[in-house]
């Protein structure tokens, strides 16, 4: 390296040594007022809060919880677990409604197509805030638990919320659970064995018989040789509320609805979109083959589709994950809501903020490795 | 195509030039778009009278039974009972009649509101302005600075015999509007910056700094980024410094923006032929004169419909202001709703924000497809 500016690698570390230099000296600064705020209002900074008790009422909670005990950890907890709990069943219930309009929207019978236009073209122009916020007043307009709507008496929509029978969940379902997971792998590995078979003699063996004994018949077995316990435990109105059943709070169901209607317009989109970038020779070429339209679409039309559809489709499941966030206009206590309070609570801001920016990267980053994967095991192999 | 001609002198022309009956005509599209097959006609009748129902209630709450206005008290308190009673069946459109101006306008003085009003008018005169394809030039930047000032000296005041109107007074959709264009305008050049920034290879620290603010704020929600504008930032200045909670949000607003539309800004660069930067490199062009005469105004007119889009989606997410307690258009139709006579027609409330929502990202939407159709025949010619 020269000392010349002529020289290009002087002239890149000069620079980067000016705006790194720069970007330090800014973070100083911030960090040198922050010291003095913070010592002139008496907060100690570190994350020791986290071991104090809470008292933070808690709605809805996956885990044990009482606010008078347990601590703002635990709370925190609570929180981000409520807010996985929303992405995960926000992502699937959306994939779903979004898939079916998307294809509704191709559908050759015009009101079908008209109509699922007209919902992707107003619900994803309506701010999703606006959305939650329509549909928490609706779901609070709702009349009380003597005059719910009810379906056959066992769910009751009312203004209290979503009440539904619950299964009483033994240690039998817990074996029968496990017995699908080990027969789910076992069918995996059958069909495995089934492709290899079918490359080596041309003829590939039934698959179904195989899936269906192993993941229906193997749990059933398992769950009658425990005695077959089952028992569900409906709803019942007692006084001025419901007793027994379980229960979907309105800030629950309100913030699912606005966030499934609101991803799925999106989703449609991507979906049509991705249908359509398969070119109509790919369904000629394949129906001239002799293959039945139902294979075309599983073995042709869809394997290419979903090389469009994956990465668009990522990035709507991060904003969906991201759009949760806005639980805590509703007051749904996902953790962004119990983080804003903890930090109410206790003048924490800074850790507070960092914790709800460090949970959620990570769940950004966990979802875009797993898309990223499931990409790359899809995408053309270029030979 | 022979048999076709050899076949012609034997037809009638009239005949012959006629589609044959059930391919044209009102009845072969219904055929073929209502009733194509039994699946199809099930669809459509299900389809059909669902619609017809949902149609027939709507217009009977929205306009048949609907209040439009109520009398005034002597204190001038709205006596709202004839909505009450409408309750469930009539929609009470008197709620908007009586506070649109204190949706659309905030709690600006209610004799200034003109000046907001032009604002309004202004903004969409500058997004119909940066639409037309004759303006895509340098001088567009001219215009964007113009119309902003205007906007600032009409909403400030202060001079020019205007009156001041401090931000704490301040609401509504200008509110909005302001949020979103202040946002864009200042968002797009930081936004180059580091889309450029990203794709350096002589500059490896920068390219770092670059990835790391793009994916930080990306895996972030909005909502984390403005509670750290309204929480933490003022924990960064010097005590006593001041910094009002609307400058904040804008400034939150526009580092979010700034990482969004870097990674659009990347997406045009990337989508550049190799052979136009090294055709720069050969003419001995410098880096500022490759980029700013070759690679940028090529690359940004490739990425003008997902610019759009992404604007669209700031316009939605200003919304978002109302957590931190900003009086943008959804706050101040909650603030609307918090008035005791209208507290339970949040329906008809909300109902006129979606629409103001779906007029402006509607007329953006289509506005951005056609020109996506638009810049794609030219490339594919």
């Amino acid at each position: 390296m020269r000392l010349s500016w002529s020289d290009p690698l002087f002239r890149s570390v000069v620079w980067q040594t000016v705006i790194v230099g720069i970007v330090i000296a800014i973070g100083w600064y911030f960090i040198r007022n922050t010291a003095d705020n913070l010592a002139a209002r008496h907060i100690a900074t570190g994350f020791a809060f986290l071991g104090r008790a809470a008292g933070i009422p808690i709605g809805e909670s996956l885990l044990p919880y009482n606010p008078a005990v347990n601590t703002y950890g635990r709370a925190l907890l609570i929180g981000v677990l409520n807010t996985l709990q929303v992405a995960v069943i926000g992502v699937v219930l959306a994939t779903i409604l979004g898939t079916l309009i998307g294809i509704g929207r191709l559908s050759r019978n015009w009101l079908l197509a008209k109509l699922t236009a007209f919902y992707v073209e107003t619900l994803r122009d309506i701010p999703l805030l606006l959305q939650l916020l329509f549909w928490y007043t609706v779901l609070q307009g709702l009349p009380g638990p003597k005059q719910s709507w009810h379906l056959g008496h066992v769910a009751f929509l009312s203004n209290r919320g979503m009440r539904l029978p619950e299964f009483d969940w033994q240690p039998a379902h817990s074996w029968a659970l496990l017995a699908f997971v080990v027969g789910l792998i076992g069918t995996l590995m059958w069909n495995r064995r089934a492709h290899r078979q079918q490359d080596v003699t041309g003829v590939r063996p039934a698959v179904w018989p195989v899936a269906l004994a192993l993941m229906i018949g193997l749990p059933v077995i398992v769950w009658a040789l425990l005695g077959a316990p089952f028992q569900v435990e409906l709803p019942v109105l007692r006084g001025f509320n419901f007793q027994g059943g379980g229960t979907l709070s309105p800030e629950y169901f309100a913030l699912m609805l606005g966030l499934v209607i609101y991803t799925a317009s999106y989703i449609a989109e991507i979906v049509r979109s991705g249908i359509q970038a398969i070119p109509q020779g790919q369904w000629e070429a394949a129906g001239a083959l002799g293959l039945g339209s139902g294979q075309v679409l599983r073995q042709i039309v869809l394997p290419q589709a979903l090389r469009v559809i994956i990465p668009p489709m990522t990035s709507q499941y991060l904003n969906l994950t991201k759009n949760s966030s806005l639980a805590v206009a509703i007051g749904f206590q996902d953790v962004v809501s119990i983080a804003n309070t903890t930090l109410n609570q206790t003048g924490q801001a800074i850790e507070g903020i960092a914790i709800i920016m460090a949970v959620y990267l990570t769940i950004s980053l966990t979802i875009s490795l797993f898309m990223n994967w499931y990409n790359a095991r899809i995408a053309l192999l270029e030979r | 195509m022979s048999h076709a001609t050899a076949t012609a002198e034997h037809i009638p022309t009239e005949a012959r030039d006629r589609p044959p009956a059930g391919i044209v005509g009102p009845w072969a599209w219904l055929r073929a778009n209502l009733l194509g097959s039994w699946w199809s006609t099930a669809i459509t009748l299900v389809l059909g009278y669902v619609i017809v129902r949902v149609v027939v209630s709507l217009v009977a709450w929205g306009v048949l039974h609907a209040v439009w206005s109520v009398p005034y008290g002597p204190t001038g308190i709205a006596d709202t009972s004839a909505c009450q009673n409408a309750k469930g069946y009539g929609a009470c459109w008197a709620v908007l009649a009586d506070k649109y101006r204190l949706i659309l306008f905030g709690r600006y003085p209610y004799e200034e509101q003109w000046r907001p009003a032009i604002v309004v008018l202004l903004f969409i005169g500058l997004f119909i302005v940066s639409g037309m394809r004759r303006f895509w030039r340098k001088e567009l930047v001219l215009i964007w600075i113009a119309t902003l000032a205007a906007v600032g000296v009409l909403m400030w005041g202060g001079v020019f015999g205007l009156s001041l109107v401090t931000e704490d007074y301040w609401g509504g959709l200008p509110i909005t509007l302001i949020l979103a264009t202040f946002g864009l305008a200042f968002s797009f050049p930081l936004a180059v910056l580091v889309a450029l920034g990203r794709r350096s290879t002589r500059l490896p620290a920068v390219k770092m700094l670059c990835v790391l603010y793009v994916e930080i704020i990306r895996g972030v929600p909005l909502i984390s980024v403005l509670f750290m504008a309204s929480v933490m930032f003022p924990l960064f200045m010097p005590a006593g410094v001041n910094v009002d909670k609307l400058l904040r949000a804008q400034i939150a607003f526009i580092l979010f923006a700034g990482a969004y539309l870097a990674e659009v800004v990347r997406g045009g660069l990337q989508a550049l032929p190799r052979g136009q930067a090294e055709a720069a490199d050969a003419l001995g062009l410098s880096y500022w004169k490759k980029t700013g005469l070759i690679i940028l105004p090529q690359a940004l007119r490739l990425v003008i419909p997902p610019l759009v889009n992404t604007f669209i989606g700031f316009f939605k997410d200003t919304s978002l202001v109302l957590i931190i307690g900003l009086f943008d258009l959804l706050t101040m139709g909650k603030v609307a709703l918090s008035d005791p006579p209208w507290q339970s027609f949040s329906t008809e409330v909300y109902i006129g924000l979606a629409v103001i929502y779906i007029a402006f990202c509607f007329a953006m939407s289509k506005y951005s497809r056609g020109l996506e159709r638009d810049l794609n025949r030219s490339r594919t010619r």
